[in-house]
């Protein structure tokens, strides 16, 4: 196989997203308003076909191609898969809403499947360049994603502040990236690397690039103290886009962070061991304490993220393969949970009525006992009550914390995850201890009550049978980072 | 005295400073945000650029190129929501931008 055979294998889950993105906008053009259901079931046969190219091609190595600014390593493949998984399961909760919003479009899927493709670009950027490149590609999409419903005010808001705030981040990351290029003389992931461990010249230019790289990142994932545009962005967005932007888009994230402070700047750990521990701690009492006075639950969700968040830095401050692989568990987690529970939001709004407030949760239990089970799971799941998911995943980043020596910063952690456990009680105590305020019926297609069910049922049952999926991320980080 | 590469990595400080400030301390108007942006991108590419020539290396350069595209990608966006801004909200103050709350 020549090197542009093994270049196009490589990147052949790409390709395929790439070309059936534009297919699909050309598509509707082509389309009666009427048969726009082929884009959709279009959009789902090409996350399909991409987890069927990552699984077939997986190997269990490292491989680059396209001279090193791609990588294709377990990790990479892993966090596709929860890519492909948590936007097929966005499309299948937000069919219903966007049709009765307008949104059911050929640019919205468009939209979604670039959005996926930059995802896919980040996790397997090996270079500043693709990870730079696939950012963006996912940023713009998002802030054209959230002001597509274009007659709401509160949405063009959102996609103004995410705009700027994004835009900032971005610039910040870059200024980091040139920092960083101008010491090491590399742009390239391991390039850096293997400068940095031969001796690093300038200490000093190399943390203020790191200071700059850890903001921007810190800005994308939604950590404090860089969190202000998280609780606007997701009350703004359409609830359909405010989920996707909560589930998929943080694997990306999550991925970037694996590859900018772990594979390139590992050398210097310990200073971004300080700066994650900081925002751990200043995450943690942000979201947990704000969340309380929420009466939105969009909102309190957003608040909620930034507390998992802390939840997830902690994983990193062990730096080790163990902490690695219980934040690759997290991640995975924290998706699976925001999925649901904003798949509950999605079942219970319907034309011309958003469920956004948290007295529309109030007596769940009296209009559908089956859906007040499966939010009580999740709320179980987010306050991180056992047997749930969310107990084992919270369980894990904590033992790796403490194993690296951090025994004040657990016990803290904890203590912030009792105060949290407030409000996703609170929920649970409006959906069965209260009368319902309105009576309507809950519509929704098969399909959705079905996937829903099966997201909020898994997160009981991952939470007692954790092995299968903590093997998957410990086999992925073992065998993808040196 | 020549210039040398600290000079440019200064004047990419300042500009990268001034955006910055704008950003944070501008409450007039969102088109001066996108100002801003630009300059924060700008600011990088100095920086890359200087390196690029100190270090004999085309690989920034290069760089400068994607950056320039995805800027021109970034302000198409951008001036699109504040059609759309203007259209719902009458107004391009960043003051009034206050519905979000809680």
């Amino acid at each position: 196989m020549n090197a542009i055979q093994y270049d196009v294998m490589t990147a052949l889950p790409e390709i395929l997203v790439l070309c059936m993105a534009m297919f699909i906008l050309l598509l509707d053009l082509f389309l009666k308003p009427s048969n726009r259901f082929l884009i959709y079931v279009l959009s789902q046969l090409t996350l399909l076909g991409a987890a069927v190219l990552t699984t077939v091609t997986h190997v269990p190595a490292v491989g680059y191609a396209f001279s090193g600014l791609f990588v294709d390593d377990p990790l990479a493949d892993v966090l596709k898969l929860g890519v492909y998984l948590s936007t097929a399961v966005t499309l299948v909760y937000t069919r219903q809403y966007t049709a009765l919003r307008g949104m059911f479009r050929g640019e919205f899927y468009a939209l979604v499947l670039f959005s996926t493709l930059g995802m896919m670009i980040m996790i397997s950027g090996q270079h500043f360049l693709t990870l730079y490149m696939g950012l963006e590609l996912l940023s713009l999409c998002l802030y054209a994603l959230v002001a597509l419903d274009r007659d709401n005010a509160n949405s063009t808001e959102a996609a103004m502040k995410y705009f700027v705030l994004g835009a900032l981040a971005s610039g910040m990351l870059l200024y980091g990236m040139s920092m960083l290029y101008g010491v090491t003389g590399s742009l390239n992931v391991s390039g850096v690397a293997d400068a940095l461990l031969s001796g690093a010249p300038d200490h000093g230019v190399l943390v203020l690039g790191l200071v700059f790289i850890v903001a921007g990142l810190a800005f994308k994932l939604g950590a404090a103290p860089f969190q202000m545009w998280v609780p606007d962005v997701y009350h703004g967005a359409p609830t359909a886009i405010t989920m996707f932007i909560g589930s998929a888009t943080k694997i990306a994230a999550f991925a970037m962070v694996i590859r900018l402070l772990v594979q390139a700047m590992f050398v210097l750990a310990v200073d971004w061991q300080g700066m994650l521990v900081i925002m751990a701690i200043m995450s943690m009492i942000v979201g947990n304490i704000a969340a309380i006075a929420q009466t939105n639950i969009k909102r309190m969700l957003a608040y909620s993220t930034i507390s998992h968040i802390g939840f997830l830095l902690l994983g990193f401050l062990s730096a080790s393969l163990n902490g690695y692989a219980s934040a690759t568990f997290y991640i995975l987690s924290y998706v699976l949970m925001t999925l649901a529970g904003f798949g509950i939001i999605l079942l219970l709004s319907r034309k011309g009525f958003e469920a956004d407030r948290l007295e529309d949760l109030k007596g769940l239990n009296q209009r559908s006992p089956w859906y007040a089970f499966m939010m009580l799971i999740v709320m179980f799941s987010m306050a991180g009550i056992p047997p749930t998911l969310g107990f084992y995943a919270k369980f894990t980043v904590l033992q790796s914390a403490l194993q690296a020596g951090f025994v004040a910063l657990v016990v803290f952690a904890v203590l912030m995850a009792l105060i949290g456990a407030f409000y996703y009680l609170r929920v649970v105590k409006y959906m069965y201890f209260d009368e319902p305020e309105d009576h309507s019926p809950i519509v929704a297609p098969v399909d959705m009550k079905l996937v829903l069910s099966i997201n909020a049922i898994g997160l009981l049952i991952l939470g007692m049978l954790p092995q299968r999926l903590m093997d998957v991320c410990a086999y992925a980080i073992i065998h993808s980072i040196q | 005295m020549s210039v040398g590469l600290s000079h440019y990595l200064i004047l990419g400080s300042l500009l990268f400073a001034i955006s910055v400030i704008g950003i944070f301390l501008n409450r007039k108007n969102v088109i001066v945000l996108l100002m801003a942006i630009e300059l924060m991108l700008l600011a990088v590419n100095m920086n890359f650029i200087a390196f690029s020539h100190y270090l004999n290396d085309i690989a920034g350069q290069v760089f400068v190129f994607f950056i320039l595209t995805v800027a021109a990608a970034e302000s198409a966006i951008g001036l699109a929501i504040l059609v759309l801004l203007f259209r719902n909200l009458k107004t391009i103050n960043v003051d009034d931008l206050d519905r979000l709350k809680g």
